[in-house]
């Protein structure tokens, strides 16, 4: 046979999966595919089929038009007036990050990854911490100033809402454009100025234009993440303000109105998926080769007055508005600031750790049947269980997925669809479809880390298929002529390179669940509360200690969640080089 | 003499600079005049660039002034000095058409326009690009983008062109092919220009005046033809391609001799056209010899004779190149007119002209500075 001496040339075109055509292979396919079926598209397509039955029968009542129109416009102003603020904030922080060197600046990047991972519950609590009635700024107001009420009324407000997914998703702006300023090579802004351009004639002519691209995109996102956000505003905005999400939540668990629950999450869904195509339009654009010959080229130490004016500036801002909510959480938790039982007007202050020592008792007129604790331990099972499942899941669909095939791309689409149905959508789906024994919600407590794992499953596969792809075939081929079995070959050549993966896809699917609060909110019962949904509870109680223990606990989880992304950068840095 | 065609135009006044914290221009003075292209030949690394970057304003110097028609140029940003400036790479705006590139800086200076186009379109003539104006600049080849970047730096009619290694990404046929068209350019316009190149050859076919850059300083400067006839240091003959050195020590002044380890020669010493002075040379003084490769002759008696063995001997056209392994262990290049036998032994005999005595110059000292 000629094919012994040279290879022919499809064997080299097509990477070949380890699992020849055998039925093992379409096990690969078909875990995750019935997973996604049974728990994705069968209680997205329930809310749909609930919403068609039910208007059908009773026809569009004027008010249910209202009853939509009114939380779609706020969603849709709310997140306009957020996006703006993030990019006033967002686009001078790109700028710093993609233009200047500055002692510190590491850190600061480390400082912006934080709300890529904090849950929404923590960051609420945070901003409730620094500036909310019993926050820091008001309690030092007070005490400054002798007043008997908090001068700042921030809390269940708009500007509340503004401020955090500022907070939130300038981090967005400085990744997205800052890296492309970064890229941008100096020298076409340099090419500007020696053809006679002033400042700001550079800046419109040359060096917005080419990173048009790179803000769009950043703008959509933005826009998409502001227009989806669920904890943030229930939290932080009140009764007062609901948008499209709170109000799907509003309107199932509290109004017990599930097809108008679902019509909204019909409309939502619609205006992501639009915000999406534009998004991907958008992304889609061609990007110029901006690439400066070395890297780093760009960057500068900042010179003239207005630049190093412009820099701390700027590194302040970013500093007080990263870390002055979480640090004022911290400190917050183990600060106590009221007058104790019985001595009416005394106001003990000073360090405590009442907080956290209460979270264990379980005290009767408490809102759980558990201590607050056991939240805790709940929310570390879930969260185990999330990380097998999404891992393995996504072990499975991203083995299959290394294989290029036109079906494959169907696959891939459909594992990322998840993305873009909201938690909020999932949960009202799960209580709808999942309502009798044995997947009951009320008794049957592994939903909880299966609404998880389909939220975690995208960037699972995301992590784990790049790093199979990116192992040669030639090594698999290598091991094979040296006698290895097509499983020896998977253990001893594909293992091994992809377990750094799967330990970055595992921290991350720990991470989200630990954190998850839109599905969890359906999900969780009053005896089994995770960690997020007990912190909400404790939030929107009166009185000091309740305060202080969802403080405790919002503290807890951002110390895990600080703790995750160090080990996620060390465990990335390893496999850098 | 180098061929000034007026008064000079561009002044640059002991030129400072540090790169990360060691010094990399230490002291640079040159003139520009009027109608005259001045290359700026030295290695990677040696801050050329970095001049033109100080000059054009992109670059601020630690000490030093530029002046232009006596004018200092501190204080005057970039976008008023009115230069031109090729990039090395040439920093084409991707998100424009060649047209909008090189009407960039005719906008700037708010030209109306008709005229915009008009000169757009006569820039582009120039540079034998016109049918191209409408192409995206990232669809063009390496040469037509150097075309395009040389008629957006020349369009607005800088006072002053600065070209950056122009022809550095370009393989060598075109390379010589875009040094002729720029040549003619550079005469048909008059604009005073200083283009820099790391590349003798490049240097050689454009420049009106040579300055040689080493070590942050100028290590000579002239005509072409000049610094090559007459190397001021050791460095400068190696850097333009006259690598037949070897180190002695003055016997006699008059006429000039020095003993090396392959014997005693008979030389000149040839007085640099401009940069600095050269020590005086006393009996003692230890020099290095450079035996130019032209003139050589197999056989001959007496003194000026070096022996060796032919490693080879390459025919090159307008004769052979011979490679001479001296017994002192040196490889040395000649031209001869006839070829030589690879592997046999031969003496070569060189008239005294042809052996130049050269020295470190004055700075040298300077320069072991940290």
């Amino acid at each position: 046979m000629s094919s012994a001496v040279a290879p022919t040339p499809g064997s080299r075109a097509q990477p070949r999966a380890v699992w020849g055509g055998s039925p093992l292979r379409l096990l690969l396919w078909a875990v995750p595919l019935v997973f996604l079926a049974v728990f994705f598209f069968y209680p997205l397509g329930a809310i749909f089929r609930l919403v068609i039955v039910s208007f059908w029968r009773e026809g569009l009542d004027p008010s249910v038009v209202g009853a939509i129109t009114r939380p779609l416009g706020f969603t849709v102003y709310q997140a306009a007036l957020s996006t703006l603020f993030t990019m006033l904030v967002g686009l001078p922080a790109a700028y710093l990050f993609g233009r200047f060197q500055f002692p510190g600046k590491g850190l600061l990047r480390v400082l912006t990854t934080l709300p890529f991972i904090l849950p929404t519950v923590v960051v609420a609590a945070s901003f409730n911490a620094l500036l909310g009635p019993r926050g820091w700024l008001n309690l030092l107001l007070v005490e400054g100033l002798g007043l008997t009420a908090p001068p700042i009324q921030i809390l269940n407000s708009l500007p509340a809402i503004v401020l955090a997914h500022v907070f939130y998703n300038t981090t967005i702006v400085i990744r997205t454009v800052g890296s492309a300023w970064e890229q941008l090579d100096p020298r076409l802004e340099q090419a500007a100025r020696v053809l006679g351009a002033a400042g700001w004639r550079v800046l419109a002519e040359v060096t917005l234009p080419l990173l048009r691209p790179a803000i769009l995109s950043a703008l959509t996102l933005v826009f998409l993440f502001d227009f989806t956000s669920f904890g943030v505003i229930l939290l932080l905005g009140g009764p007062r303000y609901a948008t499209l999400e709170v109000e799907i939540y509003i309107q199932a668990m509290s109004m017990l109105n599930l097809p108008l629950a679902g019509l909204l999450s019909a409309v939502q869904m619609a205006c992501t998926l639009l915000l999406t195509v534009i998004s991907s339009r958008l992304a889609g654009e061609s990007f110029l080769p901006l690439a400066p010959r070395l890297r780093g080229e760009g960057l500068r130490r900042p010179e003239s007055l207005t630049e190093r004016a412009m820099v701390w500036g700027m590194v302040t801002l970013l500093g007080l508005l990263l870390v002055s909510p979480l640090a004022a959480l911290a400190l917050r938790s183990v600060t106590r600031f009221e007058a104790n039982r019985g001595q009416r007007g005394a106001v003990e202050q000073g360090f405590t750790l009442d907080y956290y020592r209460e979270l264990f008792v379980n005290r009767r007129q408490s809102i759980f049947y558990v201590p607050p604790i056991a939240a805790a331990r709940n929310s570390i099972l879930y969260a185990g269980a999330t990380v097998g499942l999404s891992v393995g899941l996504g072990f499975l669909a991203a083995q299959s997925l290394a294989r290029r095939s036109r079906v494959n791309r169907v696959f891939d689409a459909l594992i990322m669809l998840p993305l873009g149905a909201s938690a909020v959508t999932l949960g009202l789906g799960f209580i709808i479809v999942f309502n009798r024994p044995p997947l009951d919600v009320r008794s049957f407590p592994f939903l909880i880390p299966i609404a998880h794992s389909l939220v975690a499953l995208p960037f699972v596969v995301r992590v784990l298929h790049p790093a199979l792809v990116s192992i040669p075939q030639s090594l698999r081929q290598a091991a094979a002529v040296l006698g290895a079995s097509p499983w020896q070959v998977w253990r001893e050549v594909d293992l091994p390179i992809v377990a750094r993966a799967a330990l970055v896809g595992a921290i991350f699917s720990f991470t989200i669940s630990l954190g998850e609060f839109g599905a969890t909110a359906f999900l969780a019962r009053p005896e089994f509360p995770t960690l997020p949904v007990a912190i909400f509870r404790f939030l929107s109680q009166p009185g000091a200690l309740n305060y202080g223990q969802a403080l405790a606990m919002a503290t807890l989880l951002l110390v895990v969640c600080a703790v995750n992304i160090f080990l996620l950068e060390r465990v990335r840095l390893n496999g850098a080089e | 003499m180098a061929r000034s065609r007026g008064g000079v135009v561009l002044v640059v006044e002991d030129i400072w600079k540090d790169y990360e914290g060691l010094p990399l221009l230490r002291g640079v003075s040159l003139t520009v005049s009027r109608g005259e292209t001045v290359c700026l030949l030295g290695a990677s690394g040696s801050g050329k660039s970095t001049l033109l970057r100080i000059i054009a304003g992109l670059e601020r110097a630690e000490r030093g002034r530029v002046l232009w028609d006596g004018q200092d140029l501190r204080g005057v940003p970039v976008h008023r000095r009115h230069f031109g400036l090729m990039f090395q790479d040439y920093a084409l705006f991707p998100h424009r058409s060649v047209a909008q590139n090189v009407a960039f800086g005719l906008r700037m200076q708010g030209l109306p326009a008709g005229e915009v186009r008009a000169r757009v379109a006569e820039a582009l003539e120039q540079v034998n690009m016109g049918g191209f104006a409408n192409r995206r600049v990232t669809d063009l080849s390496g040469g037509e983008q150097q075309r395009v970047a040389l008629a957006r730096a020349l369009a607005p009619r800088p006072r002053l062109l600065m070209l950056d290694e122009p022809l550095g990404a370009l393989d060598r046929a075109l390379k010589e092919e875009l040094a002729g068209e720029l040549r003619a350019l550079l005469r048909k316009t008059q604009v005073p220009a200083i283009y820099v190149t790391h590349d003798q050859d490049e240097a050689f076919s454009l420049a009106d005046r040579l300055i040689l850059l080493h070590n942050g300083l100028v290590e000579q400067s002239g005509a072409p033809a000049e610094v090559y006839a007459a190397p001021v240091s050791p460095w400068a003959a190696n850097f333009l391609g006259l690598s037949n050195l070897l180190p002695g020590q003055v016997l006699a002044l008059d006429p000039l001799r020095a003993k090396t380890p392959i014997g005693v020669f008979e030389g000149v010493q040839v007085e640099p056209a401009a940069a600095r002075t050269l020590p005086p040379l006393r009996v003692g003084s230890p020099v290095m010899l450079l035996f130019r490769p032209g003139n050589a002759r197999p056989g001959g008696e007496g003194e000026n004779r070096i022996t060796g063995v032919v490693e080879d001997c390459v025919f090159m056209g307008e004769g052979f190149r011979l490679r001479l392994r001296l017994e002192s262990g040196h490889l040395f290049t000649f031209l001869l007119k006839e070829p030589l036998e690879t592997g046999g032994r031969v003496t070569l005999s060189l008239p005294k002209g042809d052996v130049q005595f050269l020295m470190e110059p004055d700075g040298a000292v300077g320069r072991e500075e940290k």
